[in-house]
C-alpha cells in the first residue's frame, strides 16, 4: 500500500467545493423532506379514505424502491414531460421527496404519543380544528420527533453520494474526477470516506446534546 | 419493449437476488458477532465492536463500495469478482447496523433473565444460547425486516459499479430504446414487488417466533419512536 501525502493536498482544494455542494443538498433536502413529511402525515390522519389510500400507497412506494432509481426516474424522465431542471435540484427534490417517506412515519408516531387528554381538553375548550393542531398538537409532537428526525438527517447526509450518479459535483463525484484524472483512487476515495466518518459523528453528538436538552 | 430486452431486465433481477441472499447472509453473521461483542465482559472486545460499528455506520454504503472496488485491489493486491466485492461493501455497512439492532434486543431482555442464568451457574456462553438469544431473536425481527428493505434498495448502488443489477439493465434498456418513463417504471414496480415479498416473509416469521415466546405481534407509538434506527449514527432515541 503506497499513500502519496501530495496527492492529498492536491485533492483538498476539490474536497472542500464537494463538501460544499454535499452540505447544501443535506440543507435543502432536509427541509423538503420535513415539510413534505408533515404533509404526508397529516393527510393521513384525513377521515376518507380517498385521501388515505392513494397516500398512503404513493409514500409506500417511494419508500420501498431504491433512491438511485428514482433519481434515475427524475433525472430522465422529467426532461420527457418538458420540465427541465439542474441536476442538483432534481437531485435535492428527489432526496427530500424520498426521506419525507421516513419522517412521515416518524411525526405520525409523534402525534399518536400525544395523550389522548390533550386531545379532549383542546374539545373540552372549543377549540377549533386549526388552533387544536397549531397550538396543543402539533407543539407536543414536533418536540418528540426532533431526535427521531435528526438520524434521518444523518442517514440523508450518507445518502449524498447517489447523486453522483446524475452528474452532481458532490464530495464523491470530484473525488472520482480527481481519481480519473490522476490515477490516484486511495488518497481521494480514503479522504471522502473518513470525511463522512467525521461528519456524522460530529452530528451524532450533536443530536445526542439536543436529545438531552429536550428530554429535561 | 423486445423479449429481448425483458431477458435482459430478468438477468438484472437473477443478479439483484443473488447479491441481496449473500450480501444479508453475510449482513446477519457480521451483525450477531458484532452485537454480541458488544455486550462481551472484556472493556476491549467492547471497544473494538464498537468502533467497528461507528466505523461502519459512520461512511456512506455507496463510498464503501468505491473503496472495495478501487482500493483495495492495488493496496492489497486483491482483485475480487464484482458480485463479491459488492457483498462485503453491503455486508460490512448493513451489519454494522445490524449490530445495533442486535445489542438493543440483547440488552432490552429483562434482566432478571440473566441473573436467573447466572444463579443457575449456566456459562457466559450458555446464557447467550439458551437464555438470551431466544428470547431477543423474536424482538429483532421486526428491525430486520426494515433493515432488509433498505439492504435491497442499497443493492441498486453496485450498478453504479457497472455490474448487471436490476437498475443497470434499467439503464442499458433506457439508451436501447432512448425512452426512460416506461423502462424505469417497470423496474421500480419490481424493486416494489421484491421489497412487499420480502415484508411478508418477514412479516411470517415474526409470528412463528413471537408464537413461540407468547408475544404479542405489532409495534406501538412508543416503540416507533425508540425502536433503533436502521440508518442513523447516534446510537438509540428515548
Amino acid at each position: 500500500m503506497n499513500w502519496d501525502w501530495s496527492a492529498v493536498s492536491d485533492f483538498m482544494p476539490d474536497f472542500w467545493k464537494g463538501l460544499l455542494v454535499t452540505l447544501q443538498i443535506l440543507l435543502l433536502g432536509s427541509l423538503i423532506s420535513f415539510v413534505l413529511g408533515l404533509v404526508w402525515a397529516l393527510l393521513m390522519r384525513v377521515p376518507s379514505r380517498w385521501v388515505t389510500w392513494p397516500v398512503g400507497a404513493v409514500t409506500e412506494f417511494v419508500r420501498n424502491t431504491p433512491l438511485l432509481v428514482q433519481l434515475f426516474f427524475l433525472f430522465y424522465v422529467l426532461p420527457e414531460w418538458g420540465l427541465t431542471f439542474s441536476a442538483l435540484s432534481t437531485g435535492v427534490f428527489a432526496i427530500g421527496l424520498h426521506y419525507s417517506t421516513y419522517t412521515m412515519q416518524v411525526y405520525r408516531a409523534g402525534i399518536e404519543a400525544v395523550p389522548v387528554g390533550q386531545w379532549e381538553a383542546a374539545t373540552a375548550l372549543n377549540l377549533p380544528l386549526r388552533r387544536t393542531w397549531t397550538a396543543v398538537i402539533l407543539p407536543q409532537a414536533v418536540r418528540r420527533v426532533i431526535p427521531a428526525l435528526g438520524n434521518y438527517v444523518i442517514a440523508m447526509l450518507k445518502d449524498t453520494p447517489m447523486l453522483m450518479a446524475i452528474t452532481v459535483l458532490e464530495m464523491l463525484g470530484h473525488a472520482r474526477l480527481f481519481s480519473q484524472e490522476h490515477f490516484q483512487f486511495t488518497e481521494p476515495l480514503t479522504v471522502i470516506g473518513a470525511a463522512f466518518i467525521v461528519i456524522s459523528y460530529l452530528a451524532s453528538l450533536l443530536l445526542r446534546a439536543l436529545e438531552r436538552r429536550l428530554v429535561h | 419493449m423486445t423479449s429481448g430486452l425483458w431477458e435482459l431486465v430478468l438477468k438484472g433481477v437473477w443478479v439483484t437476488i443473488q447479491l441481496l441472499v449473500c450480501s444479508a447472509l453475510m449482513a446477519a453473521a457480521v451483525s450477531f458477532v458484532v452485537g454480541v461483542a458488544r455486550t462481551h465482559r472484556l472493556w476491549i472486545v467492547r471497544f473494538l465492536a464498537g468502533f467497528y460499528t461507528e466505523v461502519f455506520r459512520g461512511t456512506s454504503a455507496l463510498v464503501m463500495i468505491f473503496w472495495v472496488f478501487f482500493v483495495l485491489p492495488p493496496a492489497f493486491g486483491w482483485q475480487l469478482v464484482p458480485l463479491w466485492a459488492g457483498t462485503l461493501a453491503l455486508g460490512l455497512t448493513y451489519g454494522a447496523y445490524g449490530s445495533e439492532i442486535v445489542r438493543g434486543a440483547l440488552s432490552a431482555v429483562d434482566p432478571a433473565q440473566k441473573e436467573g442464568g447466572i444463579a443457575l451457574s449456566f456459562t457466559p456462553w450458555q446464557r447467550m444460547r439458551l437464555i438470551l438469544l431466544p428470547q431477543a431473536v423474536p424482538e429483532m425481527i421486526p428491525p430486520f425486516s426494515n433493515l432488509l428493505i433498505e439492504l435491497l434498495k442499497g443493492t441498486a448502488l453496485v450498478s453504479i459499479m457497472g455490474m448487471g443489477d436490476l437498475a443497470f439493465s434499467g439503464n442499458l434498456v433506457r439508451l436501447a430504446l432512448q425512452e426512460s418513463a416506461e423502462i424505469y417504471t417497470y423496474i421500480l414496480l419490481i424493486y416494489f414487488v421484491i421489497a412487499f415479498l420480502l415484508t411478508r416473509v418477514m412479516r411470517g416469521l415474526e409470528k412463528k417466533l413471537k408464537g413461540g415466546v407468547g408475544k404479542p405481534v405489532g409495534s406501538t407509538a412508543d416503540q416507533e419512536l425508540s425502536r433503533p434506527q436502521t440508518t442513523g449514527v447516534g446510537g438509540a432515541v428515548s
